[in-house]
């Protein structure tokens, strides 16, 4: 249950935390950010990094802004700093109900935004939230910066479309406006432990009808995504039970859903339909 | 590969010169080379708590976190919860509620809910539940440890 022997690097600029990523990384260098997933694996030789390429020295990494009309979490930005709103609007608060279900209080006030969509387990909040919401990823090497949407971003269990030698510099999600209703709903069996589902829902409407609608699922798949055949069944219906339901069944229809010892698919479609509809009455309330 | 680093970090007010190997957890150096052993280590993957101490205030898994990211952090250990020998309010607390009985998890009980009381005083009982929800404890059944902390909470308001 002891880490491995690795070597530390401790860079204060991004400049500098690329180029050693370029150099390290193909002899198995890793950046450590929160440390919260990685260490665990480490812990248990699953990951034993040659180099580790620590960024929480590094001041530019910290922000957590609104620039044109996206919030911009920066790699060290840590859970614990969404438990009040990290910005103005229907965002701030949306990412303020999704935090207290990631992990548990001390895990927060370590773990970083950019480390969990960075290390893309398929329960993670974050990641759902970043593909419901089509936010972009930037990526950073010593060669340049790259910008990645969601939907090309999170590709199977624990595997992104980063490089190697590429730093998740930031995540940037679109302002959300003042109309946009949300419901979230994550399912597990103890506090703070892994999603076997859940879902993010968001939708505005115009003349009494539903727009625009962003319905994301998590846990369930080997990644999150948003589900186009039950936002399908929710554009331009009027809300309530009816077309809730036309959209959770969709939904359910619609996964793939993972299978483990404890888990079969059918349970996990069940239970995905479910949490589609309370989402989808939590925003309409 | 792996040479060592010298960092400082203080300890319960006690500065700590220590040449570490970047693989130690923090747990591990403050118990093996800051000498204070009231830290538990559990699980060693971050799960059951036990190692919980405040860093610079806030309470973190000791296991999850690399002694050399503690350079220059000012970090708080069960040792020095108590003001010489009066008893801290959580400490009285555990024992006047019977929140303890082996004793393996409440250290990292003790620095989680004094990070917790003194970041929100005001904290209610929900959110205590959930913040609790964190540390595991195999001998309480946990109805005592937040019968504790609320009785704590509510002395430690009372006097402030």
């Amino acid at each position: 249950m002891k880490p491995a022997a690795f070597e530390y690097h401790a860079p204060t600029t991004v400049d500098e935390a690329v180029a050693l990523l370029a150099e390290h990384a193909p002899n198995d260098g890793r950046i450590l950010a929160g440390g919260q997933s990685l260490v665990p694996t480490m812990a248990f030789r699953l990951a034993r990094p040659n180099h580790l390429i620590d960024i929480n020295n590094v001041a530019d990494l910290g922000k957590l802004t609104v620039e044109d009309g996206a919030l911009c979490i920066g790699a060290t930005v840590r859970h614990a700093q969404f438990h009040t709103p990290a910005c103005n609007g229907v965002l701030g608060h949306l990412l303020t109900d999704v935090v207290g279900n990631i992990a548990h209080y001390p895990i927060r006030q370590r773990g970083t935004f950019c480390g969990s969509v960075a290390h893309s387990d398929p329960a993670s909040e974050w990641c759902m939230v970043a593909a419901t919401l089509d936010a972009t990823m930037v990526a950073q090497s010593a060669s340049g910066e790259r910008l990645i949407p969601a939907a090309e971003f999170f590709e199977t269990v624990m595997t992104t479309n980063l490089n190697e030698d590429e730093l998740l510099r930031e995540v940037r999600i679109p302002m959300l406006s003042d109309d946009t209703v949300y419901g979230f709903q994550e399912f597990n069996r103890r506090a703070g432990d892994f999603a076997i589902s859940m879902t993010l829902v968001t939708y505005r409407l115009e003349s009494g009808k539903i727009t625009d609608p962003h319905i994301g699922v998590g846990g369930a798949e080997d990644r999150p995504r948003r589900i186009a055949e039950a936002e399908a069944a929710l554009a331009g219906q009027t809300p309530g039970d009816e077309a809730f339901r036309a959209a959770a069944d969709a939904a359910a229809a619609a996964i793939d859903p993972m299978e483990d010892h404890a888990t079969n698919a059918q349970y996990r479609r069940d239970l995905t339909a479910t949490l589609v509809r309370r989402a989808l009455e939590n925003a309409a309330s | 590969m792996s040479d060592k680093k010298d960092i400082t970090l203080t300890v319960n007010g006690r500065d700590h010169n220590v040449a570490v190997d970047p693989r130690w957890t923090l747990a591990d150096v403050i118990r093996d080379h800051c000498g204070q052993t009231g830290t538990h280590l559990g699980c060693e993957h971050g799960i059951c708590g036990a190692c919980t101490v405040l860093v610079d205030d806030t309470p973190v898994r000791s296991c999850l976190m690399f002694g050399v990211q503690a350079d220059g952090k000012k970090i708080r250990t069960v040792e020095g919860l108590a003001n010489g020998d009066e008893y801290h309010p959580l400490q009285k607390a555990f024992m006047e509620n019977h929140a303890l009985q082996c004793g393996y998890c409440t250290p990292g009980f003790l620095m989680l809910a004094t990070g917790i009381l003194e970041a929100q005083p005001d904290i209610s009982d929900d959110d205590l539940n959930e913040v609790l929800s964190s540390n595991l404890c195999r001998c309480t059944g946990y109805a005592n440890i937040i019968k504790a902390v609320r009785a704590a909470r509510d002395e430690m308001k009372a006097a402030s």
